[in-house]
């Protein structure tokens, strides 16, 4: 037996797709947190294919009311809970890509700005997934999307994604995390870390997608390991403003390992993987420095 | 029991308190700040324990009262204008979700061009999202009205938000003597939420929110279309205890010597007390002529104004444009009475309207000319 | 229906046995050394914590067959 919550807080009958990494996040945060906890969803994936009436598949309470304010309406559940005198419930928000970095941003900053006590998780698969794959402020450089094609005159995005740990660390928030799914411990840690924090957490959870990526949905797990052993996502935290790399690279694999399992990075050519090489070192190491 | 003399901004803020919201999220607006800024005063007082949220936009301050709401507690917020405009989306999410949440709407002109000043443009166009909407003609009424509002919304046959709509500046930034009734009076009228339908609570876990598919959608749709049909009986009811505690009764409508009218005006809000003026005037003269005050407009009081309109000529004024079409008023007036009915488009963003407009209305309906017109524009 | 179409009844998306999705079915053999590498990365969490599949709602995916560090888990028809 292993140790863990053996309670599975995600019903099963979800109608997300073979494979999905976004379940697996949730799984786990959710086992991360326990019984005493509230969800609060953005539109997206997850709320569509884990609540159609009359179906549920939250063994929590769990609340949805748009694409660009789950931060809000968490906001207002807080506060609500905490006029009851709960306030021990953990909150947690869960947005996509799309959900957070792009529509659900100004709400994100505002709750992070007023210090609601709140853990806020974005499952990040780098486009609008639930829509038909089109391009997200979170969709990386080279990805051809169904809004960034690939074409003639165009190698996909033309953009490197938005760094969101970032610009929450801006707002002075104690915990800020990024984590991917194929690292379940780690993962596991920081929710537990978040929701121990005295005020708003976030959490980046990279979340490789099946049907945007295009992969045999086995792959779901090893794409993820490939992005953080090819540092083009790195595992870190910042405690109270202490930058720590969680997961350390010494024996990196080439992006191109990477890039090369997936359909939306096919038409790349060496020049861009370069480009993308680069980039991924630059940041790993500018991370690696700042980390005490 | 005392009387102050106060505006409707600072009316609606004494009700509300005393209706003991837990949660107020709110995001500054001309001409609604008055309301807020006096919560934040009784807040950091002490006088009301609440949670004040200073979201950052009204799109957010929505959306926190769609949380708080559906947590479970007691909900207040105020808006206006572009703010209502903004939170149009979560303003239909939370019929939908049937949260009786209480929002008091200052009103003003919609942009463009932008103009702070007062018509009914911005909650008229919030008229299908399945709120409770009632117009307050005084600061006095916007107090009983305010606290009315959350019996209303939290009744089990209705589970609706209430919009409580003042005129932005004319009623909000203008004083009345108000009685403010006191707060063990209304504790006794206004007992604490006790939600069934809808809370979060890990012990008793449900999903808020779920998505709908057409096997479903119609039939919850088609509930709120029941419980704001139910909402006509509530609002009576709730308004005639209202009287029998407090000395003033409300209802749906308010008719003023319609009885043997001959034209009959219709209007919401502040105007209708410079309109009564007239129509004393009117009547000294010899013209039979009355008011038909529509105070609750969603659920829109079909039976109501059908038994007090008679066969008299409608005269309908409205703060308000569906271009090309007329009114809101006009419209769903025309829908549910067979009188011969006229419209007359007056006050958008502010713009007087002075006694002479009113006769001017009044001559104008003994000969029609136009379905629709525009009073008050100038050559 | 529900007032505002609320579901008071947590989990009930288990009423919808997704197992009917699948093509390729995960079968596990005696070299499982219960390390619970598959129960971390089930999507469907239909892998009980001593490793027996739930096959009313297992997609088929394969992420457990592939992430298994003994190969005691095959993909089959």
């Amino acid at each position: 037996m292993i140790d863990i919550d053996p309670k599975e807080y995600l019903a099963p009958g979800h109608r997300a797709c073979a494979g999905c990494g976004a379940t697996i996040a949730v799984r786990l945060a959710l086992k991360a947190l326990g019984p005493n906890t509230v969800a609060v969803s953005a539109t997206g994936c997850l709320e569509v294919v884990t609540s159609p009436y009359p179906e549920t598949s939250w063994e929590i309470p769990w609340i949805h009311v748009a694409f660009e304010n789950a931060s809000a309406v968490a906001s207002g559940v807080e506060e609500a809970l905490k006029a009851k005198g709960k306030t021990d419930t953990n909150i947690i928000v869960i947005g996509g890509d799309g959900g957070t970095t792009d529509i659900g941003i100004q709400s994100l900053s505002g709750a992070m700005e007023r210090g609601q006590n709140i853990i806020y998780m974005c499952y990040d698969n780098e486009a609008y997934m639930n829509t038909g794959i089109q391009r997200s402020s979170s969709t990386p450089f080279g990805a051809s999307t169904t809004t960034s094609p690939a074409g003639k005159n165009s190698f996909g995005e033309n953009r490197f994604k938005k760094d969101m740990a970032t610009i929450m660390a801006g707002h002075g928030i104690p915990y800020v995390a990024t984590a991917c799914v194929s690292e379940p411990q780690d993962l596991m840690n920081k929710v537990k870390k978040a929701a121990e924090a005295k005020g708003p957490a976030y959490i980046h959870v990279l979340q490789p997608c099946a049907t945007g990526w295009g992969y045999d949905p086995s792959k779901t797990i090893k794409l993820g390991k490939l992005a953080v052993d090819s540092k083009a996502w790195v595992l870190y935290e910042i405690d109270n403003g202490r930058i720590n790399v969680t997961k350390k690279i010494t024996n990196p694999v080439p992006v191109k390992d990477y890039l090369s399992m997936q359909k939306r990075f096919k038409h790349l050519t060496e020049d861009k993987i370069e480009i993308i090489q680069k980039h991924a070192e630059e940041k790993y190491n500018q991370l690696i420095a700042l980390s005490e | 029991m005392v009387v102050k003399v106060i505006s409707s901004a600072e009316a609606i803020a004494e009700a509300a308190k005393r209706a003991r919201p837990d949660v107020i999220p709110v995001y500054p607006i001309t001409p609604q700040t008055k309301i807020s800024e006096k919560l934040a005063d009784y807040v950091a007082d002490g006088e009301l324990d609440a949670h004040y949220i200073k979201v950052e936009s009204e799109h957010s301050a929505m959306s926190a009262a769609i949380g708080a709401s559906g947590a479970g507690v007691r909900v207040f917020t105020a808006t206006s204008s572009q703010g209502l405009a903004y939170m149009h989306e979560p303003v239909f999410a939370a019929a939908g979700m049937r949260v009786p949440i209480v929002m008091a709407d200052a009103n003003r002109a919609l942009s463009s061009p932008i103009n702070i000043w007062n018509d009914q443009q911005d909650s008229l166009a919030e008229r299908d999202a399945g709120w409770i909407q009632i117009y307050a003609e005084t600061g006095q009424e916007a107090f009983d009205t305010t606290i009315q509002a959350f019996k209303i919304a939290e009744n089990k046959n209705v589970l609706l938000p209430v919009m409580v709509c003042v005129d932005g500046f004319i009623l909000t930034h203008t004083v009345d003597p108000v009685e403010l009734i006191d707060q063990e009076d209304i504790d006794e009228f206004l007992p604490p939420y006790e939600p069934e339908h809808s809370y979060l609570d890990p012990e008793d876990p449900m999903s808020l929110g779920t998505l709908a598919d057409p096997d479903h959608y119609m039939e919850i749709r088609h509930d709120i279309e029941v419980a704001l049909e139910n909402a006509k009986d509530v609002i009576t009811e709730v308004g005639q205890e209202f009287g029998e505690k407090f000395g003033r009764s409300y209802g749906l409508v308010e008719e003023y010597k319609t009885e043997d009218a001959e034209i009959i005006l219709m209007a919401m809000g502040s105007i209708c007390d410079t309109i009564k003026d007239v129509i004393d005037q009117q009547r000294e003269a010899g013209v039979k002529v009355g008011l038909l005050r529509v105070r609750v407009y969603r659920p829109f009081p079909k039976e109501a104004i059908k038994a007090a309109v008679g066969d008299a000529t409608l005269a309908v004024l409205d703060k308000d444009i569906s271009f090309s079409a007329g009114g809101a008023l006009y419209l769903d007036t025309k829908s549910a009475v067979d009188n011969p009915t006229y419209n007359y488009i007056v006050g958008l963003g502010g713009r007087d309207i002075t006694p002479s407009h009113i006769e001017e209305i009044i001559e104008k309906t003994k000969n029609p000319e136009k379905d629709v017109e525009w009073i008050g524009l100038k050559e | 229906m529900s007032i505002g179409a609320v579901v008071k009844e947590p989990g009930s998306s288990r009423n919808n046995k997704t197992g009917s999705w699948r093509t390729f079915k995960p079968v596990k053999s005696d070299k499982c050394i219960q390390c619970g590498i598959c129960y971390y990365f089930c999507p469907e969490g239909c892998i009980s914590t001593d490793i027996e599949i739930d096959y009313d709602y297992c997609k088929g995916c394969g992420i457990c067959a592939e992430e298994c560090p003994v190969k005691a888990i095959s993909m089959e028809r």
